[in-house]
């Protein structure tokens, strides 16, 4: 089953990357194919087949609530591309 | 020492213990070594000559004082998706073209607290995503081999770089193949742990049920080497798993017999699970002898399966039927966890930050778009599909239940043999824009390196011939934690053969 155009529209919008109209037509067409190919799971029975996370058996890992030494604010804010004091300056986020 | 020289880890460990070298002298040589041949062969993002000297400073230091271990002043490659502080780390992206890590990744720490010399970053496919080294941002890298063909990828800067002498040895992270296949493609050793064995703390996120670093060396001795240095669990990354400390390079059988694979092998704790007195049973899937596979690669690998036998290995046919499904598996979980990842990048906290806008979502998604590669937008677009409302149980869940299929597959099948082997690539190195604007064709040259992942199983690609002038790679997957039978299983062989020798001509 292909694409359309406006799926891939509203997942690009999903994913908040914004994509040229040859973009748009360039992954409908790959995607598609590709959605294609992934059909042949459909041949698999997996009733009642739990699904798989991870490989390796793994617990949740807990540590005990001790406070430790993080990075410094200087260093978290050093690769910001816009900040103010100690903190990361962002676009407004409310709008009126 | 002479730039054309070229040094293996534990030859030049040797040297540098019997003081015939300096560590400042063999970086040196490095150095000018990688300024003849960096030109043509593009495998570093970033050179760190000035750091690297210092290092090798502070290790002469460290063996005049009698304190070197097997990695001390001996020079290497970091992949770039491995944060090194205060050294540049792009992840081969205009992303994070400028991003300098206030953090080591912890086996970058873990290397340079022995003493490693960091040459510098290895370029790769963008964010680890690709098998040619072509979605690089910046350039592609090339084979040493062949300058006109690909070194395969993602780790394709660090299979480059060890196969032409630019670097003693080099790391990688192998997502779906990245660091086997351009060891294949390469002609040189490369190894994916077990998932969980390597921390990944401090490497750059892709798709982490699957993501393991690993080390790309010019033979499996070295491989043990590097693997004993960053194996161990880490407290800062929540999936590392607790393991006792082994030495994998003590563990290497030291062969007297002509038939070392004919014996259990007898002095490692590790690879004794599983194993039954006799000969090493090693298992032949069929179905990675897929469709479309060069005849030379099935040739080269069918006579080192033979090499095997010779050795005195037990070797039958095994199937593995869901292996037709693991391609499919494997680019739904991958770019499904790619884009949540990736959803990191917002251009506030690092990276690229297209700013001309006032409106927040405007900017977000045209920082996304300025950042991002082709590559990395169809994989997160893709992903974003497979777990978006309504298609969710089709991909994403469809997809990890046929992940538990995969697992049991290996699980009946290593009740019968110690490992399998079998190609690591179906194809030699292929030309530079060959398949790069087809992604259905480039993914399928994963067909036989993702099943270990989705599986979190270990995997070694060892050079086991050429064809058409190209190197050709045999792998050798075990169960969970089999590092040690695999390495011995690549050593016995790699002893019987002469293929890690051979060198590009460059």
């Amino acid at each position: 089953m292909p694409l359309e155009r406006a799926q891939v529209e509203q997942i690009a919008l999903l994913a908040r990357i914004s994509l040229t109209p040859e973009e748009v037509e360039l992954f409908q067409d790959q995607l598609s194919q590709l959605l294609e190919q992934f059909q042949v799971l459909s041949e698999l029975d997996t009733t009642d087949v739990p699904p798989t996370g991870h490989a390796v058996d793994l617990q949740a890992v807990m540590r005990e609530d001790e406070d430790e030494a993080s990075l410094a604010p200087e260093d978290v804010l050093r690769n910001a591309p816009r900040q103010e004091g100690e903190f990361f300056r962002v676009k407004a986020v409310l709008e009126e | 020492m002479a730039a054309e020289e070229r040094l293996t880890i534990h030859e030049a460990g040797r040297k540098l213990a019997q003081r015939e070298i300096s560590s400042v002298e063999l970086t040196r040589a490095q150095l000018e070594r990688i300024d003849r041949l960096e030109e043509r062969i593009k495998s570093f993002i970033t050179l760190t000559p000035e750091l690297a000297l210092r290092q090798a400073e502070q290790a002469d230091q460290r063996i005049a004082a009698g304190e070197a271990g097997p990695l001390t002043g001996i020079p290497m490659q970091m992949k770039d998706v491995i944060s090194t502080k205060g050294v540049t780390t792009t992840c081969a992206s205009r992303m994070l073209e400028d991003y300098v890590p206030v953090y080591n990744a912890t086996v970058a720490e873990r290397l340079l607290s022995q003493g490693a010399v960091l040459l510098g970053k290895g370029n790769m496919d963008e964010y680890a995503m690709g098998s040619s080294c072509e979605n690089s941002a910046f350039f592609p890298t090339r084979n040493p081999w062949d300058l006109e063909r690909v070194p395969g990828g993602s780790s394709g800067g660090g299979a480059a770089a060890v196969s032409a002498g630019e670097a003693v040895y080099a790391l990688g992270s192998d997502t779906g193949g990245s660091v086997r296949q351009p060891a294949s493609l390469c002609g040189v050793v490369g190894m994916k742990p077990t998932y969980g064995m390597v921390s990944r703390y401090g490497l750059v996120a892709y798709a982490s049920s699957l993501d393991q670093i690993g080390p790309i060396t010019q033979d499996v001795t070295d491989c043990a080497l590097v693997l004993n240095a960053i194996v161990g669990h880490d407290p800062k990354d929540s999936t590392s798993l607790r393991q006792p400390a082994a030495d994998y390079a003590a563990g290497l059988e030291e062969y007297t017999s002509p038939f070392p694979l004919a014996g259990t092998f007898s002095s490692s704790p590790l690879a004794k699970g599983g194993l039954q007195g006799g000969p090493v049973r090693l298992g032949v899937p069929e179905e990675y002898f897929v469709e479309g596979m060069q005849d030379g690669v099935r040739e080269s690998v069918q006579a080192a399966i033979e090499t095997l036998e010779s050795l005195g290995a037990s070797v039958e046919p095994v199937s593995l039927p869901t292996t037709r499904y693991a391609l499919a598996c494997y680019y739904i979980i991958a770019p499904s966890e790619c884009s949540a990842n990736l959803a990191r990048y917002d251009g506030v906290k690092y990276g690229f930050s297209y700013q001309d806008t006032q409106n927040m979502w405007e900017a977000l998604e045209r920082t996304r778009a300025g950042g991002f590669g082709p590559e990395v937008k169809r994989r997160v677009i893709l992903g974003a599909y497979a777990l978006s409302a309504g298609y969710y149980d089709a991909y994403y869940l469809k997809a990890q239940q046929a992940r538990t299929l995969i697992r049991r597959d290996f699980d009946r099948v290593f009740e019968q043999v110690d490992a399998l082997v079998t190609p690591t690539s179906p194809v030699v190195a292929f030309r530079l824009g060959e398949k790069i604007n087809d992604p259905v064709e480039m993914y399928l040259i994963d067909v036989c390196t993702v099943p270990a992942n989705i599986a979190g199983l270990p995997g070694i690609s060892v050079p086991c011939g050429f064809s058409q002038g190209l190197p050709v790679g045999m792998q050798v997957i075990g169960p969970h934690l089999s590092e040690q039978r695999l390495l011995n299983i690549a050593y016995a062989y790699e002893q019987a053969t002469q293929w890690h020798l051979e060198r590009p001509k460059i």
